[in-house]
């Protein structure tokens, strides 16, 4: 079975073709979704935003240059619309997402401890990062980009880029020592 | 002096573990973090740190689900709103993109076609060298190279789907073959074979011994 590439599915959605849209769309709605996901925290708004991302690939696809992958390319358009829609939104509507996100830290650390093993902790406190670090970190770890492509997506230089890895990754290990666990780090 | 720079140089391999984690790095780097990973045991247990972060963040983000089916409902709602645009042709690197995009990973994608570009500046520049060589009067020895799409023998060859970038890369260039049109739906190329005419009988002779390597999936003379 042969497999078309990103690239030569977007040449054809360049001329209109429906089928390669219904491809590209089918090979990376759910990771653009869960992207955009992290970032407004609200799951009918990332649904809007994903159409919305997919349609700016349709109308530009005759403009896309090969200078990133394709995947980079959509993440970027992703992040544009996901950005433009937390500022569009009502700060109250932000806050109640903002209190949903938020944990309920009453237990001290030692009971949180004995509660939930080392992963779950470590996914509490990544959920817990400020949206830029969550941004960085989910770019990292889960959409596998490179530096240079996080740089691209993000619109930070290379060296920005690392340095916001680093102090993304010392808040992770703050917020677990809150939660009992001290990884001698940093 | 040297132990600043050994503690830079120690900052710089730590600050790229994320993407080593991830796989993300060079080749040079990715080595550059294995070596020193091998002789720094604190390194190595930061590493595992990063392997977890790594492990938790995938399951983190695993654990969000997937959008509606109302999501791709809507897209092609809008596109079908949309107006009906103008067919373009695909471009050359499109072309050369879907030449190789059939066979290999894209990552390949990308090298291949670097590859058939190679190729044909190659056969470009042959032709140029040739025509200068013989001295510029206007005569041309019937195997000069030519970019004429219609002058010379030609095949129709599907390659072998598990044959990579580097096997069809020597392949043109051995057989010093181009291609010329494709790739159809099928993944069909037409391939210029030789740069004169061939008789009959001689192009089914070389599309049996084009048959009978493993490069080649399918092939047929073509006109």
């Amino acid at each position: 079975m042969q497999t078309s590439s990103d690239e030569v599915l977007i040449s054809r959605i360049a001329n209109g073709d429906r089928l390669a849209m219904q491809v590209l769309f089918a090979r990376h709605h759910v990771r653009v979704y869960r992207f955009v996901l992290r970032l407004v925290r609200n799951e009918a708004t990332a649904e809007d935003l994903i159409s919305e991302v997919f349609l700016d690939v349709w109308r530009q696809a005759a403009k896309f240059e090969g200078r990133s992958a394709v995947s980079t390319w959509m993440l970027s358009i992703a992040r544009f619309k996901a950005l433009s829609a937390l500022r569009r939104k009502p700060e109250h509507e932000l806050d109640e997402d903002m209190a949903e996100a938020i944990e309920d830290h009453s237990d001290d650390p030692e009971v949180t401890l004995a509660k939930k093993d080392k992963g779950a902790l470590l996914r509490e406190a990544l959920s817990a990062l400020s949206a830029e670090h969550r941004e960085v970190i989910d770019l990292v770890y889960y959409h596998e980009k490179s530096v240079e492509e996080v740089a691209r997506i993000v619109e930070i230089p290379e060296a920005t880029v690392k340095t916001r890895m680093f102090y993304a990754r010392k808040k992770l290990s703050e917020l677990l020592k809150e939660r009992g666990i001290d990884r001698g780090w940093p | 002096m040297t132990s600043e720079r050994n503690a830079s140089e120690a900052d710089s391999i730590e600050a790229l573990l994320p993407w080593h984690a991830a796989g993300t790095l060079t080749r040079r780097d990715a080595e550059r973090v294995e070596a020193a990973l091998k002789r720094d045991p604190e390194l190595a247990r930061r590493f595992e740190m990063v392997r977890d972060e790594l492990g938790a963040t995938i399951q983190l983000n695993e654990t969000l689900g997937a959008p509606s089916a109302r999501a791709m409902t809507d897209l092609f709602a809008k596109i079908d709103a949309e107006p009906k645009r103008a067919a373009r042709g695909i471009g050359l690197g499109g072309r050369i993109s879907e030449f190789f995009g059939g066979f290999t990973p894209r990552a390949m994608a990308y090298a291949s076609a670097a590859a058939v570009l190679a190729i044909v500046l190659q056969a470009g520049v042959i032709g140029v060298m040739v025509s200068k060589s013989s001295g510029g009067g206007g005569y041309e020895t019937a195997s000069a190279p030519t970019t004429a799409p219609d002058v010379g023998a030609f095949t129709i060859i599907r390659f072998a789907p598990q044959a990579t970038m580097d096997d069809i890369t020597k392949f043109m260039e051995m057989n010093k073959f181009s291609v010329v049109a494709g790739p159809t739906a099928g993944g069909l190329y037409k391939v210029r074979v030789r740069q004169a005419a061939l008789a009959p009988d001689d192009l089914n002779a070389l599309v049996k011994t084009l048959q009978s390597d493993k490069v080649v999936g399918f092939a047929a003379p073509s006109r």
